[in-house]
């Protein structure tokens, strides 16, 4: 049996020594199946990292693995150095839009409100100061109108600028944001791509999971081509080729699958 | 007769009404049964002649059908309950349910009071801890857990053989909590879904449960009053030391639920979201088991186990319908259960032996029941009357619409409509039109011609008419010019969309058709100005500069 390899692409060197995210040959079982192998990926500071691949391949896993929601089988991850739990307020986190109900009873200023409670910690109620940075963050995704309004009068487009808006309140260096794009409008995807742009621009480092290949080219300056195990890494000019996403998407990984499989019903 | 014999033991055999065994209707049975256990065997004998007399009196009449029959003598027995009560329990002197009502106003009575306090306490604390229940979906997770906490109150019960409030809560609390990781455990380790898990821990607990409380019944020794209650529930039965216990779980449920606040509404809407921030979302979720736990047991006494997890339930679902924000959810929650709880506790005392649970239920059904119909938002009646007041508008709209299409017809010439020519128009009989021009002229859109055949417009009215055709023929214009629609296509479309384009859209509508004044088939769009100057003789237009480009 031969294991895949860690990682074909080149690990780029980051140059000011704080690197946003570094993964170490990662490995993540659901009920015993593995789904991600060996994962191994060091991201520079001030990249928009497109994380793109098949169904299945361990996307959303990948990024709920490093927030520590999914427990890790093997291998460690460090952010900014340190382990993620020593270092949550530097770690904000788009989830996909349909993992929570939109009838719950809150209203949009009190989702973004949920952006501070991290900074907050236990105990302490939001303040002046977190609803003002609530409302700068509604501003941005121009969602402000509807500050008031309950989650779930809002269209599909609206409820994702309300997620990025309470990423935005988590004020951090790092962003996870998992299908950002997933059946937004025309519009609001112009608007988020723009703002992931000025994040970037301020230094933030953001990893998007991306469905759709035509405009992950243009989204991204780097692009994580992900099967359950590390394609390719790099550039998105070097990555972006037809051989890297033939094996990212043709049918090569079968022998990964089976032993998967194999693991599963072993244990 | 063998069941004559059993039910009144001391009747004589020939003296009972030959057949009365055969005619007597057994139905009765489904009461609970500590409510016929009561009623027949402490049977006084100031009342066994009443007993003997009144339902032979009442069956005897021939003409009676069965069904009456059984009927009277169902009524007559609970009339018999009661005074039979009267009769033997000296502590309980009144009969009157209306001084009964008294009593239980006047809260003389410790018992009543107790009752009442801890009926108020139980139902904050199930409104409270219901309404995470409700919004996190866990609501067959309150149900188990109900059924759960049986055979740990009939253990705690055997501990000392006496209802001690502590041992009952403990063995009840650690039955729940076992019941739940019961469910935990058969989830992860296999691949059974919640809900399948749910209904067999619930029934398989409860089914101990039973065992163990009639094993109890038929102990031979000890005092085992009171077990039994803790099925349907019994408020009455709720003693100083219950109500201190409710007390301390009441107050402690709201602080947390205060102090946690945050915590518990970030992890139920988001949990994936509240661990990436760091919060431990296990340990919340097993705080809040715990004191769901907390408030079932200390509900048991007053609702019973089998209806306990509607009072989690319903009064939170009450309040769901109400409002769109959790902290008053919260509040109306255990309003609701507030409520709920002293209709139980009220209902139940009006008669003797009266179980509280299903009272208590029913208050907080109704409660639920008003709000599904009367909620100011979600409400069938408001829902109903917005469809109504909707639909209505839009006859009104069309009517007018009508109206307008006839003047055109005629060049705008004489300022009249008959009603022959709006039926005509509208292909509707004189009657409908009759009608719809009764309804304008209630809604001060037209007045009426004495003889009530001619239809004419008021300054509302045409501006009225103007909008909507106007919004009408912009949008068909929109949708052939800018949509590429067919002109054939456009006008069912516009025909609905007309009545809900509003002032902003048709400003941008406008700009967009760069201020057209013909409509795809080459009809005039009327414009503002026609609308101010109101309705004259002449063609909208020939006046006011129709068909020159504005703006």
């Amino acid at each position: 049996m031969q294991l895949p390899p860690s990682s074909t692409a080149a690990i780029v060197q980051p140059a000011n020594g704080e690197v946003p995210l570094e993964i170490h040959d990662l490995t993540v079982a659901y009920h015993k199946k593995p789904v991600l192998w060996g994962i191994d990926v060091v991201v520079p500071k001030g990249k928009l990292v497109g994380i793109v691949g098949p169904n299945g391949a361990g996307k959303s896993t990948l990024i709920k693995a490093v927030m520590g929601i999914l427990p890790i089988s093997s291998g460690w991850v460090k952010i900014f150095g340190k382990p993620f739990k020593k270092n949550l307020t530097r770690v904000g986190y788009v989830p996909q839009r349909e993992s929570v109900d939109w009838d719950f009873p809150v209203s949009v200023m009190d989702v973004v409100l949920m952006g501070r409670y991290g900074r907050l910690g236990l105990l302490k109620r939001p303040t002046k100061h977190d609803r003002d940075v609530a409302r700068e963050c509604l501003e941005k995704v121009k969602m402000l109108p509807y500050a008031n309004r309950q989650i779930s009068n809002l269209s599909g487009g609206q409820q994702q600028r309300v997620f990025l808006a309470r990423a935005l309140a988590q004020e951090s260096d790092l962003y996870f944001m998992d299908e950002p794009f997933a059946g937004v409008d025309a519009a609001t995807e112009s608007a988020i791509i723009e703002l992931l742009h000025e994040l970037k621009e301020k230094g933030k480092t953001l990893l998007v999971v991306h469905h759709d290949l035509p405009t992950a080219r243009n989204y991204f300056d780097m692009l994580l081509l992900l099967n359950m195990r590390v394609v390719a890494f790099g550039p998105t000019e070097e990555v972006f080729t037809y051989e890297l996403l033939q094996k990212t998407y043709g049918g090569r990984l079968t022998i990964l699958s089976e032993v998967a499989e194999a693991v599963r019903q072993k244990s | 007769m063998r069941q004559t014999t059993k039910i009144f033991p001391n009747t004589n055999g020939e003296r009972a009404r030959p057949g009365r065994s055969q005619r007597r209707p057994r139905r009765w049975l489904w009461l609970p049964e500590t409510f016929s256990n009561r009623y027949i065997p402490r049977f006084p004998s100031s009342a066994r002649g009443r007993a003997e007399q009144q339902p032979g009196r009442l069956c005897s009449p021939r003409k009676l059908t069965c069904e009456t029959r059984r009927l009277t003598f169902l009524i007559a027995l609970f009339a018999l309950n009661f005074s039979c009560h009267a009769a033997r329990i000296g502590d309980l002197s009144e009969s009157n349910i209306g001084e009964q009502a008294l009593r239980f106003f006047t809260l003389q009575d410790p018992s009543v009071r107790y009752a009442l306090i801890g009926s108020i306490l139980l139902g904050i604390t199930c409104g409270l801890l219901g309404s995470f229940i409700v919004v996190r979906k866990m609501a067959l997770v309150g149900d188990a857990l109900s059924h759960a906490v049986l055979p740990g109150v009939a253990l705690g019960f055997l501990w000392n053989m006496s209802k001690d409030p502590l041992t009952i809560f403990i063995g009840a609390t650690v039955a729940g909590l076992l019941g739940t990781a019961t469910v935990a455990a058969i989830k992860q380790t296999t691949r059974l879904k919640e809900d399948t898990v749910l209904g067999m821990v619930l029934a398989g607990f409860f089914s101990i449960g039973i065992c163990l409380v009639t094993m109890i019944q038929h102990l031979p020794t000890g005092n085992k009053s009171g077990v039994d209650k803790f099925l349907f529930g019994q408020a009455a039965a709720i003693s100083a030391e219950d109500v201190q216990l409710m007390g301390i779980i009441t107050v402690l449920s709201i602080a947390a639920i205060v102090v946690f606040y945050k915590e518990f509404l970030v992890t139920s809407f988001d949990s994936g979201f509240a661990r990436a921030i760091g919060f431990p979302i296990r340990l919340i979720h097993h705080a809040l088991m715990l004191l769901l736990a907390f408030a079932v047991v200390i509900a048991l006494q007053a609702v019973g186990v089998v209806l306990v997890s509607a009072m989690l339930i319903t009064p939170a679902a009450a309040a769901y319908l109400l409002t769109d924000r959790m902290h008053r959810m919260l509040l109306l929650a255990s309003i609701f259960g507030m409520l709920a709880g002293m209709a139980g506790a009220f209902f139940s005392f009006l008669g003797p032996s009266l179980p509280t649970g299903p009272f208590m239920v029913l208050g907080a059904s109704a409660v639920f029941g008003l709000a599904f119909l009367f909620g100011p938002r979600h409400g069938v009646v408001m829902r109903w009357w917005n469809h109504r007041s909707r639909a209505q508008r839009i006859q009104n709209e069309n009517t007018l619409k009508s109206i307008y299409h006839v003047l055109e017809g005629r060049d705008f010439r004489g300022e009249g409509v008959s009603l022959r020519e709006l039926a005509e128009r509208r292909r509707e009989t004189l009657d409908e039109a009759k009608r719809q021009s009764d309804n304008l002229r209630r809604k001060g859109l037209a007045t009426l011609h004495e003889d009530g055949n001619l239809v004419f417009v008021t300054p509302a009215g045409w501006q009225r008419a103007c909008t909507i055709v106007r919004n009408h023929r912009l949008w068909e214009l929109y949708l052939t010019s800018e949509a590429k629609v067919a002109a054939d296509h456009v006008h069912d479309d516009a025909e609905k969309i007309e009545h809900i384009l509003g002032d902003e859209v048709v400003r941008e509508l406008e700009k967009r058709l760069e201020y057209a004044t013909e409509d795809p088939h080459g009809r005039a769009i009327p414009s503002l100005a026609d609308m101010q100057k109101g309705m004259s003789s002449q063609q909208p237009g020939t006046v006011t500069g129709y068909g020159k480009k504005r703006g």
